[in-house]
């Protein structure tokens, strides 16, 4: 048996050898989109949520940059007497949407809300958003993959984040 | 205790309207209290609803979203008097959930 065995160790650690090195090879590829596979698994994206950039959030949670598009309605007030209640939706005739989500880049946590849509599910969305200032809000729509945004500003009398 | 959660779901025989709306503080962590002292942050992370056991919507949310949360979405299917429910779980571990039927 110890003959057995002595003759099966090197093979095992030949095993282990090539596995770390894979391991390694796996690590040094997925860095560059550390939280790429963020927005495609269930978890609450803590990461974006907590970003006070609105570019470095949307990198967060997607791991990648939108592209402006006409396809998408967001709807919000021209004038927000109160920026502690402001209404915001966005609908889209954008295809195979997966996600909406609401950006609002003058707060201290820009990222609002992230909205998963599984299949069957309308790519329509209404909320009521906190608005620190005077500034944009945007859309994000993924649609097949792809990231698309489209913004509108909103005129904010009394600010959300004063109380 | 009263749920937190109120919903309202009504289908047209091919899409569903879901209009809910929650009682929570969606504390932000940035408001100062009548002490002087920031309001530590409490607000719901993640609302999730259910048609039938399947998942049909999800909410992860921030600390801008309003005080008493409103939200509405729309999916294909669910008859009347289908199952929908609908959970929430916030910054402090709190939960609550409701099962409502489609009208």
């Amino acid at each position: 048996m110890t003959g057995l065995r002595g003759s099966f160790l090197p093979t095992r650690r030949l095993v282990l050898k090539v596995g770390s090195s894979v391991v390694l090879l796996g690590v040094g590829t997925v860095l560059p989109i550390p939280f790429a596979a963020s927005a495609a698994n269930d978890r609450y994206p803590e990461a974006a949520f907590s970003q006070k950039d609105s570019a470095e959030a949307i990198r967060l949670l997607y791991g990648r940059v939108a592209e402006q598009t006409d396809r998408i309605k967001l709807d919000a007030p021209d004038i927000a007497e109160n920026g502690a209640v402001v209404p915001v939706s966005a609908t889209t005739t954008l295809t195979d949407v997966t996600s909406i989500a609401f950006v609002v880049p003058e707060n201290p946590n820009p990222l609002a809300a992230y909205y998963r849509l599984p299949p069957g599910t309308m790519p329509s969305v209404a909320n009521r958003l906190k608005m620190a200032k005077t500034g944009d809000v945007v859309a994000i729509v993924e649609a097949g993959g792809k990231l698309y945004s489209t913004s509108r500003e909103v005129k904010v009398t009394v600010g959300g984040c004063g109380g | 205790m009263a749920s937190s959660i109120r919903v309202r779901a009504i289908t047209n025989g091919e899409i569903t309207d879901v209009q809910t709306l929650i009682q929570h503080p969606m504390d932000s962590g940035f408001i100062k209290g009548e002490n002087g002292e920031l309001i530590p942050a409490h607000f719901i992370q993640e609302l999730t609803f259910e048609h039938q056991g399947r998942t049909v919507f999800v909410a992860d949310w921030g600390t801008a979203v309003s005080k008493d949360p409103y939200v509405k979405f729309s999916f294909k299917g669910g008859s009347k008097g289908d199952d929908l429910k609908i959970s929430w779980i916030d910054n402090k571990g709190e939960t609550d959930a409701t099962t409502v039927k489609i009208q």
